[in-house]
């Protein structure tokens, strides 16, 4: 209880005594450690284990609902590649195609901001999103592209339906096709951006991942609501995207060393398999039977739809667990610590 | 303005606990056994500002009674207890305050992160954001909260309460130079006693924080006392982040683009 008087300055007066020992050790007075490295540290051997305070994660994991974030980033990515198919269908002559995406991509981004909106933990306060600008935080630049996006997709969405205004219908379309990847891609990095290791060491890759999930997503739709005669520029979408994301996936995993682990593992392995196989499935569907049976192209484009949710889904747990266990914290950490510690010794 | 912890003299009372908990009106949030030792608030959250970790080790210690001489032999009990007092770290590169989307995380004149809670709108996004499982949101009320360095006290020229209330000066509230040099001053006094172990913590201006406006003398390995042993600030990588997001949104439009232009107009080319 030291008396010193605090103020702006800094404390006045008073310092405590610091001759408190607190067990002199093992050696004998007078003996230095002298081995204390440039941080006041000593120098490490490499510890055969981790070690943790009870095991308790060194993270606060995200509070964020599964269904409400997962769920944000799949519908943001099929709103995004949406509007661009969407426009590319309008271009080349595809109306049923462009009119049906233009629905899907009104009905998506409406439904991605509701879950976003739901799962703040003071949902009235929403509209503080746009209270500044701070490039600094994804999640304000994704709020700021949400409300150019927005009302683009909407107008894009509205005019198609009712044919007035044509030619402000073809800018709107324009401007949502344009604003449509960075929707996409941006929640990449509003999940890289965090502390947990599974999202932030995949920052490269992640953004891959979700702009190819994004297109196989959209091209599901494309498949499931528009007819066979307009849809073979969505079954080369499709592969594109699946393509894409698998390729993207696949270099994560081999990239991120440990914390790429999570990804394999639990919930968020086997929603990854899925996405995988549903993947596969879908995308073979769609090449081999899509431009003959509207059955088979519909079906395939619905397994592209889930292979796509489950992929984020699983980027979601991957987080979660990866932020759940201190060793994907503790042990990369070291590791960088000990590299840091040879190079400074040659 | 920051925080100096010597965890070598803390002696676990939890007056810091229980001083920030009545200064600051945080509710109550359980006491559990858990079988941590005497630790029964478990870690930092939305309503534990400061947390006192309780750690068993057979490391002996060695030569720590008061008023004996234990002369050269080695007097190896066969336990040591370590006692820390941990707290938001109020970094220079804040990742907390630099994604929060409302601006309700600021630096304030004294260095310090506080989040305003009328514009808190509980995004959630400052819980995985930062390094060191500090800041969290608190149920029932949704909104994030943590330790404000006592923005209200400091403010009219009284030190923080935990600081007030640590019997043994284990925490230490001043400007961060001073602390600094004051802690290096420990540090070689402990060495000198023989006592290795001790090393500092969060003290660095060029650690991947920027230096941790509270800072730590600790006597074992930070993940030890359950802090991550080199935090980086995840807002360092952003614009490489936003690179590789710009460049995977011109793949896509790109990709989409050339799809449309290899298939033509409806009833062309395939
Ligand atoms: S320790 Fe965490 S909550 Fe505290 S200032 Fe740093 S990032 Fe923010
Ligand atoms: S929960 Fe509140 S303080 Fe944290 S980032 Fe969101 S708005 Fe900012």
């Amino acid at each position: 209880m030291s008396s010193s008087e605090v103020g702006k300055e800094g404390v006045r007066g008073e310092r405590p005594g610091r001759e408190a020992q607190i067990g002199k050790g093992l050696r004998g007075r007078g003996r230095r450690g002298g081995r204390r490295g440039g941080r006041g540290e000593k120098a490490m051997v490499p510890e055969a284990e981790f070690t943790s305070y009870y095991g308790k994660p060194i993270l606060n994991p995200p509070v964020w609902k599964s269904l409400d974030i997962a769920g944000y980033f799949f519908l943001g990515g099929l709103a995004g590649a949406g509007s661009v198919l969407a426009a590319g269908a309008q271009l080349t002559g595809r109306p049923a195609a462009a009119r049906a995406l233009k629905i899907s991509s009104l009905a998506a981004i409406g439904g991605s901001t509701a879950a976003l909106v739901h799962d703040l933990g003071r949902p009235e306060r929403f509209y503080n999103m746009l209270r500044v600008m701070k490039p600094t935080s994804p999640m304000s630049v994704g709020s700021w592209l949400l409300a150019a996006y927005g009302p683009a997709a909407g107008a894009a969405a509205a005019l198609e339906v009712t044919g007035l205004f044509p030619r402000l219908g073809r800018a709107a379309t324009a401007g949502a096709a344009v604003l449509g990847p960075a929707v996409a891609a941006y929640t990449a990095v509003l999940a890289a951006d965090t502390a947990v290791p599974a999202w932030h060491e995949a920052y490269r890759e992640l953004p891959f991942v979700f702009v190819g999930s994004a297109a196989a997503a959209a091209a599901g739709m494309a498949l499931v609501a528009a007819p066979v005669r307009e849809n073979a520029p969505m079954r080369t979408a499709a592969v594109f995207g699946a393509g894409l994301e698998l390729a993207a996936a696949k270099l994560l995993e081999r990239r991120a060393g440990l914390a790429a682990e999570p990804y394999g593992r639990g919930r968020s392995g086997a929603y990854m398999r899925a996405g995988e196989v549903l993947s596969a499935a879908g995308t073979a569907g769609c090449v081999l039977l899509g431009g003959r049976s509207r059955a088979a192209a519909a079906l395939s484009g619905a397994a592209l739809l889930a292979s796509s949710a489950c992929t984020r889904f699983g980027v979601f747990h991957a987080g979660v667990q990866s932020a759940e266990d201190p060793k994907y914290t503790v042990v990369p950490q070291r590791e960088r610590l000990a590299t840091r510690g040879t190079a400074a010794a040659s | 303005m920051g925080f100096f912890t010597d965890t070598s003299v803390c002696i676990g009372c939890k007056a810091c606990e229980v001083a920030c908990k009545e200064w600051n009106a945080v509710p109550e949030d359980g006491l559990e056994f858990t079988g941590m030792s005497y630790d029964n608030t478990q870690g930092l959250g939305a309503d534990t500002w400061r947390h006192v970790a309780f750690i068993e080790q057979s490391k002996p210690i060695g030569q720590n009674e008061t008023g004996v001489e234990h002369g050269a032999a080695p007097d190896a009990s066969g336990m040591r207890w370590l006692m820390a007092s941990d707290v938001c770290k109020h970094c220079t590169h804040a990742a907390c305050l630099d994604v929060c989307p409302t601006g309700s995380l600021f630096r304030t004149e004294f260095g310090t992160v506080v989040v305003q809670e009328d514009i808190c709108n509980g995004c959630g996004y400052c819980v995985p954001a930062c390094p060191y499982g500090v800041i969290d949101q608190r149920k029932g009320d949704g909104r994030a909260w943590k330790c404000t360095l006592c923005y209200d006290r400091i403010g009219v020229g009284q030190e923080p309460a935990c600081a007030k209330a640590c019997p043994t000066d284990s925490i230490q509230f001043g400007p961060l130079d001073e602390l600094r040099e004051r802690a290096a001053l420990r540090v070689d006094q402990l060495h000198d006693l023989g006592v290795e172990d001790a090393r500092l913590y969060g003290h660095d201006p060029d650690d991947g924080v920027g230096g941790d406006g509270a800072f730590f003398l600790l006597l074992d390995e930070p993940e030890v006392y359950g802090l991550p042993p080199d935090p980086v600030v995840t807002t360092r990588d952003l614009p490489s982040m936003w690179r590789h997001a710009g460049v995977a949104a011109a793949a896509l439009l790109g990709g989409l683009a050339a799809v449309f232009t290899a298939h033509g107009r409806e009833g062309g080319a395939r």
